[in-house]
């Protein structure tokens, strides 16, 4: 996947998640969780959508790697290079 | 539709023991994984300690009083807009006791005006105590109490100890030496936006997740009572129901954390740092209820959703939990709660220990049980004048009742304390496949804290059928 692709995967997933989210102001720079309005219960349902979608296996350890939209593509980036 | 014990297949991805608000939404999620899934209760009916029953026409709810907004986020996202869309909020909350009276939508607005003046604070403390505990994480440091936090910005104001507590000793059965996360993140939940119930009740709640579950394949089976959990080679492989053998790569346990490692496993399965830390969990305090129905063609006037009432001086967890508290709440189920149904009933409940009751001989039992009724009845009549004659059916629940359709250790209606959440996060490092959903740690109890927690397990649940 092209890191535009991840790009896209992500916000798809936050979408089904919430779908009223704004992506239009989105700072890739700046937290997710501020920007969005997402909880810790989000973070878990992106890190499952994943799984159920390309086999992820995300420790909770990792999931600090998650709270930007470029942080995820910088942490998910070599996970995805095949798929 | 159910299907029955014998119809059931050989093997299972997954089977659920137990259909609480927890074990249904596990049941839920991991069928929307795509695992098989097999969901086993040993009562009649789903929904474990949300649950109802029906009386001369009177329908009564257990455990529904009241839950945070967050409920309409998580319903929406791990059951369906439908069962979201039936919320809605219950306006009234009102305090009434020798220190105050007064109604409130108990958000985080109404209780920093209430607090500024009825209760004289400065605004800039109300302010520096709302965002203390909004900040609160469950990995936080828990060594400060929530009498510790109380007194830091409220020294010696016993009134407003009880305006801040009360309500969460009934929500979730916490004291003031809990530790103070526990308290921080039950409130600052309700303080979001006040609190909410569910359009329709309790019966149209679990109807509806039954038939989510089986548009999403989930097997159900009900009168099935689990006796073993099966384990081979430090792994499970199934459980054991009345003799029969049901295969499965992991198992959920929604009975309680204590019930799952001390009655439906052996402890030979579990390292001795595991069985100490088990064995040191601390169950919570069960309940006693009083269920009131009124005539049909009756009506009574809207005194409030939910009374929080006492006539004890001051707040005291230890005066809530006894045998004869003159502390209760009222939860008052208006026919506008129960769309299509034209009746009143009314539920008073307590908290209450176990042991106070399961001592009694029977005629002590019955009479303690007959001396609660009145109670309650004579205490209602203070804010609903001539309600007595108005009642048509009345009967009683104490912590035993909650031990016999629960099977909760000494009836706990609350899960365990705070220490209680690491034991049921860590059992399946102890035993692969084996996981606990339920309510535990104070933090992951409530309708809302069960249903949580009911998605946190099943991620690590598909994590193991996936690895």
């Amino acid at each position: 996947m092209t890191n535009e692709e991840i790009k896209d995967l992500v916000l798809e997933i936050i979408e089904d998640i919430d779908d009223e989210a704004d992506f239009d102001s989105l700072d890739p720079d700046q937290p997710l969780r501020d920007q969005l309005d997402l909880d810790s219960m989000d973070f878990l349902d992106i890190v499952m959508e994943l799984r159920k979608r390309h086999q992820l296996q995300i420790p909770e350890e990792d999931y600090p790697n998650l709270a930007t939209l470029n942080s995820c593509v910088m942490y998910l980036e070599p996970l995805l290079k095949d798929a | 539709m159910p299907v029955f014990l014998k119809d059931l297949q050989e093997s299972y991805d997954v089977i659920i023991i137990g259909s609480g608000l927890g074990g249904l939404t596990t049941a839920n999620r991991l069928a929307y994984c795509g695992h098989k899934v097999l969901l086993l209760e040993h009562h009649h009916r789903l929904g474990g300690l949300a649950t109802w029953f029906k009386r001369r026409g009177h329908i009564f709810d257990i455990s529904l009083h009241g839950f945070p907004y967050g409920m309409v986020k998580t319903c929406k996202k791990y059951w369906n807009k439908e069962i979201m869309q039936s919320i809605v909020q219950l306006p009234n909350i009102v305090f009434n006791n020798p220190q105050f009276n007064l109604k409130t939508t108990f958000n985080k607005e109404d209780f920093t005006h209430l607090l500024q003046t009825r209760f004289g604070v400065e605004a800039s403390t109300i302010k520096k105590f709302f965002d203390t505990v909004t900040s609160m994480n469950f990995y936080d440091d828990q060594s400060m109490t929530t009498r510790e936090l109380f007194e830091e910005f409220f020294p010696c104001r016993s009134d407003i100890h009880r305006l801040l507590m009360e309500p969460i000793t009934y929500a979730n059965g916490s004291t003031l030496d809990d530790p103070a996360i526990t308290y921080g993140i039950v409130f600052s939940n309700f303080m979001n936006k006040g609190v909410y119930t569910f359009s329709g009740g309790t019966d149209k709640l679990i109807g509806m997740m039954e038939k989510e579950l089986e548009k999403n394949g989930v097997t159900i089976c009900t009168k099935a009572k689990v006796n073993k959990i099966l384990i081979e080679k430090g792994k499970v492989c199934g459980v054991s129901v009345d003799g029969t053998t049901i295969k499965a790569t992991a198992v959920v346990s929604n009975s309680g954390i204590t019930n799952t490692i001390f009655n439906l496993t052996e402890s030979h399965h579990y390292s001795d740092e595991f069985l100490t830390k088990a064995k040191a969990v601390r169950v919570n305090n069960s309940s006693c209820q009083v269920y009131m129905g009124i005539k049909k063609g009756e009506t009574i006037e809207d005194v409030g959703d939910l009374l929080f009432t006492s006539t004890a001086d001051e707040f005291d967890s230890e005066e809530l939990l006894d045998l004869h508290t003159k502390s209760k709440t009222f939860s008052i189920y208006y026919p506008k709660t129960r769309p299509g149904h034209d009746r009143y009933t009314i539920v008073a409940s307590m908290n209450s220990r176990y042991s106070d009751w399961a001592e009694l001989t029977k005629e002590q039992y019955l009479a303690e049980k007959e001396s609660l009724i009145d109670r309650s009845i004579k205490d209602l009549e203070k804010y609903i004048p001539g309600v007595t004659e108005k009642i048509d059916w009345v009967e009683a629940a104490t912590p035993k009742t909650f031990n016999t359709y629960t099977l909760h250790t000494r009836g706990t209606s609350f899960g365990t304390k705070f220490e209680g959440l690491d034991v049921s996060r860590s059992i399946h490092k102890q035993v692969g496949g084996l996981f606990h959903v339920g309510s535990v740690g104070i933090i992951m109890s409530g309708w809302l804290g069960a249903i949580n927690y009911g998605v946190i397990v099943s991620n690590d649940v598909d994590s193991y059928l996936r690895a």
